[in-house]
């Protein structure tokens, strides 16, 4: 039965096959890009971010006294303590924070305010003081590195990684010294070991990284003091409970990047969704395109009905035969569609896409989640069911005797 | 014609006060109490004018038209009010059809044309199938033409092909609904000879709605219909 309306049979099967390598590629070019988005961001943000912020105490000594223990008290103009941004008992928490096995790994920070001196202009910025390692392990940080060798910021003494936004200001080269000012007035000679490129122009217009001790250094600071303990996970989904745990386990502010960045979770959660109902909508046009060449097949097989009815196949097999036509229809096309949607992945991948906002991007970027062709194969198997199933039913209700006579 | 008379008792299919009528336009009577047996290894032709319900009564008996009253007996078991699946396995394994038109499934060569029903009743296996459908076809003299495509050979051979796929499952009847009504007068011969041979030699029983006064005067039985009823039987 395939055999004779093969061409009408190629034809639905094509369109299978389109709509399933379209829902592949598309799928996957738009969580590629999805996923380049987060990394822009994501990717560079620790999971679970350890600090102390400067803010009042939530405990106010009226409230200790015995006398107003159990009254409501009402205080204005609280101000904020002398609270140091640095985070006590460091070393001992990042020892307990790295031993924690849902943890891959966790690095100290130091942010230091200071101004880049260019002549008489003071520039704003801030020093990322980082053990570079660590931070190239856990955050990529090397590939952001654009000229120069991220590592030389913790080789060369007193050296510094300067934004490429804030080197264009300078006029800084590789190899020259700036100088910068610190809060407390203390100025200090740095000298540029290379750029980095974030793909965010206002971070490079600001940012820059020094290794944790040279910043040390820069702020009078005993080697244990940083602001920062920035921790990566296993699994991104634990940062909140983890997050919440540390918080009470260490007495300290822990911000889980899921509360820091949920504007880009909402993102590519809107772009996934509208990926996929494109997709499911190209699937369900293939499907009414099997159901139509299926319904004109039992018309023009009305004979081969009539005549397998008669010679004892029931209802029920005659119907088995059109849905086995209609899911090696689906079955064909699908794995066809699945290969070309691998194909045309793969010539996006190819293509060229260079943009000085994202230095460590070539290519367009795909996702080759095997998840995207599981649902795509799935689905081809689900819309050809349905599509084969009304007109089977209808081939399976032909009455013989209607055809046989009616000739 | 001796075996045929040793079996005369065996009735093999059976009708008992069968009415038909169709409702659509209006109310049309197409059979009329319809009474009569046929006892095996009996080649009995059904006469009639065009429209005197022949065609009709052999679809009913065929099992495949389920809309009328009365009682229906093939091998002494009521068909009348089985459900369908049940009624498709007993026209698969008891009754053989041979149309006017020829109606093989073109899509397959002739050999597969006539193992399908065999391949469907699923008492042989495939080789065994193939085996007996290669004989049928030896004995009605087509076998060189088993691996062709079905619509690649003449009308009386495709009747002959019909005829051999008719006799895979050895049914205890075999109906045409006039299988010689589309062949020139050679071809009809040779498919009337064939079923002569049937039934002579081979004790098979054969129920022949036809057109032709000639095919019907050389069958065993004439049953003539009229109007909806049986006149001479």
């Amino acid at each position: 039965m395939l055999l004779a309306r093969w061409r009408q049979t190629l034809v639905a099967a094509v369109g299978v096959t389109f709509s399933i390598a379209m829902f592949v590629t598309l799928l996957g070019f738009m969580n590629g890009l999805n996923d380049m988005l987060d990394s822009l961001i994501l990717n560079r943000t620790p999971h679970v971010r350890l600090y102390n912020e400067i803010k009042p105490s939530e405990n106010q000594p009226v409230n200790e006294v015995d006398e107003y223990k159990n009254s409501y008290n009402f205080i204005s103009s609280v101000k904020a303590g002398i609270t140091r941004q640095e985070i006590y008992n460091s070393g001992p928490i990042l020892q307990t924070v790295k031993a924690d096995e849902r943890v891959l790994g966790a690095t100290p920070k130091l942010l230091a305010q200071v101004f880049y001196n260019e002549g008489t202009i003071d520039i704003t910025g801030v020093i990322n003081g980082i053990d570079v390692e660590e931070e190239s392990r856990l955050f990529n940080f090397q590939e952001y590195v654009t000229s120069g060798d991220a590592i030389d910021a913790k080789n060369v003494a007193n050296s510094i990684i300067l934004g490429k936004g804030l080197a264009e200001i300078l006029v800084a080269d590789i190899g020259d010294v700036v100088q910068v000012t610190t809060a407390q007035g203390e100025r200090f000679p740095l000298k540029v070991v290379g750029y980095f490129q974030s793909g965010i122009q206002e971070i490079d217009k600001v940012q820059s990284y020094a290794s944790i001790a040279t910043t040390q250094k820069l702020l009078g600071k005993p080697a244990n003091y940083m602001t920062d303990i920035q921790v990566k996970l296993h699994d991104l989904e634990q940062a909140p409970a983890v997050a919440r745990e540390y918080a009470r386990l260490f007495q300290i502010d822990a911000e889980d990047i899921q509360t820091a960045n949920a504007q880009f979770e909402t993102g590519s959660n809107v772009r996934s969704l509208i990926s996929y109902a494109v997709g499911v909508t190209l699937l369900i046009v293939a499907g009414f395109g099997i159901f139509n060449i299926l319904n004109m097949m039992i018309y023009e097989k009305m004979d081969s009905i009539a005549i397998l009815k008669a010679t004892g196949f029931s209802g029920r097999d005659v119907n088995l035969v059109f849905l086995v036509i209609a899911m090696s229809i689906g079955l064909f096309g699908g794995m066809m569609g699945l290969l070309f949607g691998f194909i045309f992945s793969a010539i996006i991948d190819s293509i060229p896409f260079n943009t000085s906002a994202l230095p460590t991007i070539t290519t367009y970027p795909v996702n080759y989640d095997l998840i995207y062709y599981f649902i795509g194969g799935s689905f081809s198997l689900i819309t050809t069911y349905f599509a084969g199933f009304f007109p089977a039913r209808k081939a399976s209700k032909v009455d013989p005797v209607e055809i046989i006579r009616g000739k | 014609m001796k075996g045929r008379d040793e079996n005369m008792q065996e009735v093999i299919l059976g009708a008992r006060n069968i009415n038909k009528a169709f409702h659509d336009p209006v109310t049309v009577q197409v059979l009329r109490d319809i009474t009569f047996t046929v006892n095996k290894g009996e080649f009995v032709s059904v006469i009639g004018k065009s429209g005197c319900g022949k065609s009709t009564l052999l679809y009913i008996l065929s099992t495949m038209d389920t809309d009328y009253t009365g009682e229906l007996y093939i091998d002494n078991e009521l068909m009348s009010g089985r459900p369908d699946p049940e009624l498709a396995r007993i026209r698969n394994e008891k009754i053989g059809f041979v149309f006017q038109f020829h109606y093989l499934l073109n899509e397959f060569t002739v050999l597969r044309n006539v193992m399908l029903p065999g391949l469907k009743l699923g008492r042989y296996s495939e080789q065994e199938v193939e085996h007996r459908a290669m004989e049928r076809l030896k004995m009605l003299g087509i076998d060189q033409l088993a691996k062709q495509s079905a619509y690649r050979i003449s009308g009386g051979e495709k009747q002959r092909v019909a005829i051999a796929r008719a006799l895979i499952n050895d049914p205890h009847i075999i109906m045409g609904d006039e299988p010689t009504g589309n062949l020139d007068k050679r071809n009809s011969d040779i498919v009337f000879n064939i079923f002569k041979e049937l039934t002579e030699e081979h004790n098979q029983t054969l129920l022949i709605v036809t057109h032709d006064p000639e095919f019907a005067e050389n069958t065993h039985r004439i049953i003539e219909m009229e109007d909806g009823r049986i006149i001479r039987s």
